[in-house]
């Protein structure tokens, strides 16, 4: 067990975990103001897209050479967010069911990549491969600050400014907020918007930092993860944060060890196993048998303002 | 009729809007819509193969679409029929190859009960994690699926994999298991289409579902559970009981893919087979309102897209199969968001909202 505490997999734990940490924290902005967010996997896959699209045009097109992998991540945080916004607008002011809502986005967007890019660069679902040298930085240390100072931004905002405090109102009791004169809807729709925006990163990085191509369906359900992290994290961002770097170790052990783990006794552990874990735990801890998880009290409920 | 035709009108507004906007789309990348809209839905009408493999697609679609359905008549948001279908067809073949030599009559009964019992069982669990712990169960069966996949892709690859095999997929099941393709009745009907008696079962199960929720007391606490849980639970109905009955049933349905998908289709597990009908089924349900005749109708529009979609990959220029998957997310958007046509209308009196996730 000893040796695959190295430290190639400590860097590739936070290499993994990024995308994870990115957008398990938008969900938790879009699920402490009260909206479910099933759909950050589709939101991932716009801006995974969209990253690359956009960062080979960029390059090959625009010929902004070392510039164009942040005019894609850009491009991927504008994905998001539009995605978004076509969920914001269903369940908040269409009051559509939130989960439904999502199921559809995540549905519409296992489509779009494959249609757009089958009609931009005649492949059967992938953006063509981007040079080495024209992708977002890949050093752990860097990323790793700035996860660290993202988390420390995001844990201010949601507990020590005005704008968290009615963000997490109306996630909890959405009358009370709206009879002390908090606009529920407004703040429901930055909450999804920021959501987007932050899972539309988390898709770039996927796209455009670990690897260098769209490929189809490249989040392989790590939109669902993100949210498993979430649950596990008790919608708190430190430690939805460590929940994401022990989702991230996951996916670098069963990465690294290609197939089986090698216990100290010589049996092996299928990668299978290792996939579960995440989805174990979550199952566990919703169920309350590793401390408490408790959702946000008014999540999934549309607000009706009374007339 | 009137309330028919209504009930068909909003479902019609839907499915066409999606097609405008799919339009739009096809617009905007170069290409002619109606040439790939005829592509699309053209090549199902055809005899054989066009109605054939229409039907055939149908089959899962049914099952889901039912399974979905009877979790959102409780209330309940069943997006677990995935990983349901794919344990059940995984047991379905497991059973198919351990009694490999025995007659049609002993291991055709024990298949069926082997796809019904082990989809019903493991849709179970999240129904026991919400009656026994409130948690939710789209959260669950969202993390059950992905648990599911891993769990027979262990079994398939490191137990039941043919040694040498470079495919994912087990070993072929015994022929007693096997089920009749439709060929083998109907005068001129090739039997290399895959359409097997797992359509009809499909079609008997829509109307077992009907008379299951409409006509039995078991039925109507479900409905009663779904649509005023605590109406009902004051009116003396055991709403955790509820919740897990309608979980297992909606699971059995579920599993009644692994029928149409191992004993009749492949003849063994293959990994993966699964072309997103879980998921699709929650469209299927929605489109067809909740009600069998509905899912029947809902899932012959999706077959046709599905089939179709083959078609529109191989002779249309810059438009892909994914504008199948495409159309189906607005239509659900659609579907979901009813009140936007309201809106856009801008009168009629609101309808029920669909409550699946409160």
């Amino acid at each position: 067990m000893r040796d695959i505490f190295t430290l190639s997999l400590i860097a590739s734990t936070i290499r993994l975990a990024t995308p994870l940490v990115l957008a398990a924290l938008g969900g938790l902005f879009s699920e402490r103001s009260g909206v479910i967010n099933i759909a950050l996997e589709g939101k991932m896959l716009a801006g995974a897209f969209t990253a690359a699209a956009v960062t080979y045009a960029a390059d090959t097109k625009f010929g902004l050479g070392n510039a164009s992998p942040w005019v894609g991540l850009l491009a991927g945080l504008v994905a998001g967010l539009f995605i978004a916004a076509i969920y914001a607008v269903s369940c908040i002011k269409f009051k559509a069911d939130q989960v439904v809502s999502g199921a559809a986005i995540n549905i519409l967007m296992l489509g779009v990549p494959g249609f757009l890019s089958g009609a931009f660069f005649l492949s059967s679902g992938s953006t063509p491969q981007l040079p080495k040298d024209h992708l977002l930085p890949q050093s752990p240390v860097v990323i790793a600050i700035t996860i660290l100072l993202l988390v420390a931004v995001i844990w201010y905002v949601l507990y020590k400014t005005p704008f968290g405090l009615r963000l997490r109102s109306v996630g909890e009791k959405p009358e009370a907020a709206d009879a002390a004169g908090v606009s529920v809807s407004r703040l429901r729709y930055s909450g999804v918007l920021l959501a987007g925006m932050l899972a539309g990163i988390g898709g770039a990085y996927l796209s455009i930092g670990q690897s260098s191509l769209f490929t189809r369906n490249m989040t392989a359900g790590r939109g669902f993860i993100a949210l498993a992290a979430l649950i596990f994290g008790k919608w708190r961002p430190v430690q939805t944060l460590l929940a994401c770097l022990l989702f991230g170790f996951t996916e670098a052990v069963s990465i690294q060890m290609q197939g089986a783990v090698k216990l100290p006794s010589g049996e092996d552990i299928p990668v299978q196993f290792i996939n579960m874990v995440p989805y174990v735990l979550t199952i566990v801890v919703l169920a309350g048998f590793i401390g408490s998880s408790r959702p946000p009290r008014a999540l999934g409920v549309p607000y009706q303002k009374e007339k | 009729m009137k309330k028919i035709a209504r009930e068909l009108l909003f479902p019609l507004i839907a499915v066409i809007a999606a097609f405008v906007v799919g339009g739009i789309l096809i617009l905007l990348v170069g290409d002619n819509p109606i040439t790939a809209y005829r592509l699309l839905l053209g090549s199902a009408l055809s005899w054989p193969d066009g109605i054939g493999y229409t039907l055939f697609h149908a089959t899962p679609l049914i099952f889901t679409g039912l399974a979905v359905l009877v979790g959102f008549r409780c209330g309940l948001f069943n997006i677990g029929v995935e990983g349901q279908l794919y344990i059940a067809a995984f047991a379905t073949a497991w059973v198919g190859i351990t009694l490999a030599n025995r007659s049609s009559w002993i291991l055709i009964p024990l298949c069926f009960a082997a796809a019904i019992l082990s989809g019903a069982l493991w849709a179970a669990i999240p129904g026991v994690l919400k009656a026994r712990f409130g948690s939710h169960e789209v959260i669950n069966t969202i993390m059950l699926n992905f648990i599911a996949v891993s769990l027979v892709s262990y079994f398939t690859q490191y137990h039941y994999k043919v040694p040498g095999d470079p495919i994912l997929q087990t070993a072929t099941i015994g022929p007693g298991a096997h089920i009749a393709r439709l060929g083998k009745f109907v005068p001129g009907f090739p039997e290399r289409i895959p359409l097997n008696l797992a359509f009809l079962l499909a079609l008997l199960c829509c109307l077992l579902v009907y008379l299951f929720l409409w006509r039995t007391k078991w039925g109507y606490e479900i409905r009663a559970t779904g649509s005023n849980p605590s109406a009902a639970e004051y009116g003396g109905i055991s709403i955790r009981k509820q919740i897990v009955l309608a979980m297992a049933v909606s699971g059995a349905l579920a599993g009644m893919v692994g029928i149409n998908e191992v004993l009749g289709y492949r003849y063994r597990y293959y990994d993966g087979f699964s072309d997103n009908y879980g998921f699709t089924g929650i469209a299927v349900a929605l489109l067809g309102r909740n009600h069998p005749v509905g899912v029947i109708l809902a899932a012959l529009l999706f077959a046709v897209l599905q089939h179709g979609g083959i078609y529109v990959d191989g002779f249309s220029e810059n438009v892909t199969k994914d504008i199948v998957q495409v159309l189906q997310g607005i239509i659900i958007l659609f579907v979901a968001a009813e009140s936007f046509f309201k809106w856009l209308v801008g009168r009629g009196r609101p309808l029920p909202r669909l409550r699946a996730s409160e």
